[in-house]
């Protein structure tokens, strides 16, 4: 049922089946929550989205709590902060956050509540079990050290790409996110698609590539589409200027791929870089293949196609557009076969 | 695709043909796990075991070639069974009674005799499909790489108007196109029979208002040559120049001995592209494209969505996009195309396009439109024929009937290849090959071959095999997997060094020219002993 309810004393609106912490969310209050994410749902398992509900003696998740018509709710008490301060301590106490030498400094949700919360040392250490580093997979690192068991990667693998690979094994210092069997990554099943990079708070699961290559800061952001299979992914690139290449890929949320994305768009964008690249015009001269300049090319081409043209007629020519070329180029094609040469003997590989 | 992607997760049944989604469209593959996992049924049919059927509540195993016989048996046991949506039919279509006859000749006995599948679990489909409130059928190039690709697909189209399964939410006919701007090319009149946005090259309207348009006479209203007649006519004489922009047709094309034949037979072969490759290696002229990430642009995506792509990044050395090389070559030759950006040539299409006229740059900055979206206020569209209103009026059932395969196995060649395309990889791998790591995750191609057949021909798992066909062989290793069918062979052209297409046929469809990669014989030899391969290919191939 929809309703309002009292929100740190500002009257809000909610649709039906909305939680607390969605309802905040929408009206820019800030609740920090590290396992919910709107693509897991709520999982009230780190339990740093507390609130306190008037009437209700203990203090309750936001990530879980449905809102209810004339509720009173207060995110920002001595109680609550105290509690979430305890929270992310305990965090912080076990592994080892450093944040000096994480890929995600500067861009992780641990670090943010620890920084609105005013911590800056964890307030006591816990001394487990040694936590180990898988970097068996090629694309994907998983550092346990980092890891908070937030379950929002297993929840990812299993419920929005749905490759169920991820889970979590053993109890207590024992835990831990585990592939398959308990199998290095790299010998799991795992297909490398990095939703749960994409979706980890924290820098447990990171993006192999990137590591070392720039900050987040550092790295300019621009939105593009993926150049693979026909679904179109949306994608932000993640581009280091100076050095001229791409450090990193993450996926939009937007449609059509909601922020997924597989191995290939994620991970193939290396190859404009490429050093085995074409770099000028050439011409076979002598039975090879010559450098030369656009201006001779150029020539070159037009005197060979208005000859045999104007000898044999416009249908000798024919020319293939592409699946993997732009629409401009594509009509660019289409335009110079139909107007320049009048043959309509354009086609691509839509076909093949 | 008549529908969305995200339409799929909300269908009551998928209904995969031909389409081994996980590997050559993974994002779409989480959606209709998704839609599984939500409570839809899914049913997955296809020669190969392919990853998906981990997921699906049925796996129904048709024979290569034989997707008439099965689809036209499961029309008839929907008819038999009073599960045809009457009044879709009655309000949407022009001839259901025709197509209730013609199905007469595919009784579910016929057709299992011809698809190999079981009468009885012919009859569960039909029955699933019958009563599902709302299916999708996801097609891919296992529909359409047949010489009868184009009754495969109506084929495809009946059964979904007998169910009424068009024009709705989450129920439609959905090809999931394979490469980014496959649906760009065409929607751009990279065709021979059509400009952009599908307006005819016959009609005298349409040349009337290009030639107005683009300030030229004498446009031609002769339909063009499909590219497979282009490689035919050049051994013929008939084609001489061939301007290819992007296309590793060596590689790509069927038959590769007889696309080089073709090629080396032109007066002149212009190849743009960004990376050397078997094609560029025949070029009399080759020209250094823009990247990917180098050039400002938009593709078309398979939900017919325009999105934008943007340059980040310098291209190298002197390359320079296709359309500025083909600004300079017109006024070579006479005539100023009026390129000068992406954006002015999007423009420039623009002002004589249809379903594209109301998009532009700006409305798609943020997040592309889906066409149709003929003006400027219209929000796209998000799926076609909407309550059942097709574009032709009302919906026209063809007649279809089965046809073998080009070329059957024999004596001789005893086995089946059919081909496709791998998670690790893309078209002819010039990108994933050049990218980090993706070439570790899959270096090299390898021939898939049933245990039974490689028992009978001594094979192990890993082992070094020849495989032949009547046009050519590869030396390969064998990966011996219950993915095959017993009788079936499979491999991928990604690799130029083992690369399917030497064997593949030239057979075609009659009205597309699509090439039959789906079929051909072959016969395979063990060479030597190899390593086992790397227990990592678990990950394709699930129990």
């Amino acid at each position: 049922m929809a309703g309002k309810f009292t929100l740190d004393g500002k009257t809000v609106a909610f649709r039906e089946g909305q939680t607390v912490l969605e309802v905040a969310q929408e009206n820019r209050v800030k609740i920090p929550s590290l396992c919910y994410h709107r693509k897991t749902g709520p999982a009230g398992r780190c339990r740093l989205c507390v609130v306190e509900v008037e009437g209700q003696r203990a203090l309750v998740t936001a990530c879980t709590a449905e809102a209810r018509d004339g509720m009173v709710v207060r995110t920002d008490t001595e109680r609550v902060i105290e509690a979430r301060r305890m929270i992310v301590n305990l965090l912080l106490s076990n592994g080892e956050h450093s944040c000096l030498a994480c890929e995600q400094n500067g861009a992780c949700e641990l670090q943010d509540a620890a920084y609105d919360l005013g911590i800056e040392a964890p307030a006591f250490l816990v001394s487990g079990a040694e936590i180990t580093v898988d970097t068996s997979s090629e694309m994907i690192t998983v550092d346990r050290r980092r890891c908070i068991l937030c379950g929002r990667c297993v929840a990812a693998c299993n419920n929005v790409v749905v490759n169920e690979v991820l889970g979590m094994g053993e109890r207590s210092f024992e835990s831990h996110i585990m592939f398959d069997m308990d199998r290095p990554m790299g010998r799991s099943t795992c297909v490398q698609c990095g939703e749960c990079v994409q979706i980890c708070p924290v820098g447990a699961i990171i993006d192999k590539k990137a590591v070392g290559k720039g900050r987040a800061k550092d790295l300019d952001k621009v939105n593009s589409t993926c150049p693979y299979c026909g679904v179109g992914c949306q994608m932000t690139l993640h581009v280091d200027r100076d050095a001229n290449h791409i450090v990193r890929v993450t996926g939009r949320e937007i449609e059509p791929n909601d922020g997924m994305l597989c191995v290939k768009g994620r991970y193939g964008f290396e190859f404009p870089s490429s050093d085995k690249r074409l770099t000028d015009p050439m011409i076979r001269k002598d039975g090879r293949l010559v450098p030369v300049s656009w201006d001779e090319c150029l020539d070159y081409m037009a005197n060979r196609i208005d000859k045999i043209v104007k000898e044999h007629g416009p249908d000798v020519f024919s020319a293939f557009g592409s699946g993997r070329i732009t629409n401009e180029n594509n009509y660019a094609i289409s335009k110079f076969t139909r107007a320049v040469i009048k043959t309509n003997n354009v086609d691509h590989c839509a076909r093949t | 695709m008549t529908n969305s992607v995200k339409e799929l997760e909300d269908a009551d049944l998928i209904f995969v043909i031909g389409s081994n989604m996980t590997e050559a469209h993974p994002v779409i593959s989480y959606f209709v796990k998704r839609a599984k996992k939500k409570g839809a049924t899914l049913i997955v049919n296809d020669p190969r075991r392919i990853d998906l059927c981990h997921w699906a509540d049925r796996y129904v195993r048709i024979k290569s070639g034989s997707d008439i016989a099965y689809i036209n048996g499961l029309i008839n046991e929907i008819f038999k069974n009073g599960w045809a949506d009457e009044e879709f039919l009655k309000e949407h279509t022009e001839n259901p009674d025709e197509i209730r006859e013609w199905v007469k000749d595919y009784p579910v006995e016929k057709a299992s005799e011809i698809c190999g599948v079981p009468v009885e679990e012919m009859k569960e489909v039909a029955r699933l499909l019958g009563t599902a409130k709302s299916t999708s059928v996801c097609y891919t190039l296992g529909i359409t790489e047949h010489i009868c690709g184009t009754d495969n697909v109506k084929t495809l189209a009946n059964l979904q108007m007998v169910l009424g399964n068009l024009g709705k939410h989450a129920a439609g006919l959905n090809p999931l196109r394979g490469q980014n701007n496959v649906q760009g090319a065409c929607d751009m009149g990279a065709l021979p029979n059509v400009f952009h946005c599908y307006q005819p090259v016959d009609d005298p309207k349409v040349i009337e208002k290009m030639e107005k348009d683009w300030g030229v006479t004498g446009l031609s209203n002769k339909p063009g040559y499909k590219m497979p007649t282009m490689v035919r006519k050049a051994l013929e004489g008939g084609t001489k120049i061939l301007y290819c922009l992007g296309d590793n047709a060596v590689q790509t094309e069927p038959h590769m001995a007889h696309t080089v034949k073709g090629l080396e037979a032109l007066e002149l072969l212009i190849v743009s592209d960004i990376f050397p490759n078997l094609t560029t290696e025949l070029a009399h002229v080759v020209l250094p494209d823009y990247s990917w990430g180098e050039e400002e642009g938009t593709f078309s995506n398979t939900e017919r969505r325009v999105q934008r792509v943007r340059g980040v990044l310098d291209p190298p050395g002197n390359a320079k996009p296709n359309w500025w090389v083909l600004q300079q070559l017109g006024k070579r030759l006479g005539y100023d195309l009026g390129f000068t950006s992406s954006e002015a040539i999007f423009e420039d299409m623009r002002r004589t396009a249809t379903s594209y006229a109301g998009i532009t740059y700006d409305r798609i900055e943020e997040i592309g439109l889906q066409w149709p979206c003929p003006t400027i206020e219209h929000p796209g569209t998000r799926y076609l024929h909407k309550d059942g209103n097709f574009t032709r009026g009302k919906g026209l059932f063809t007649h279809t009937d089965w046809i073998p395969p080009a070329e059957l196995p024999d004596d001789e060649y005893p086995l089946i290849l059919s081909t496709g395309r791998r998670l690790w990889h893309y078209h002819s791998s010039t990108q994933t090959r050049n990218s980090v790591g993706l070439e570790n995750l899959f270096p090299e191609e390898l021939i898939e071959i049933h245990p039974d057949d490689a028992c009978r021909l001594n094979i192990n798992h890993g082992d070094w095999v020849k495989a032949k066909s009547r046009r050519g062989e590869v030396t390969l290793r064998a990966w011996v997997t219950e993915r095959s069918a017993p009788g079936l062979c499979w491999m991928a052209f990604h690799f130029a060094e083992a690369c399917a297409n030497v064997l593949t046929i030239d057979a075609f469809d009659p009205v597309t020219e699509t090439a039959e990669y789906k079929v051909c014989a072959i016969k395979v030899e063990k060479v030597r002993d190899g390593e086992p391969l790397e227990s990592e290919l678990v990950r394709q191939a699930r129990p």
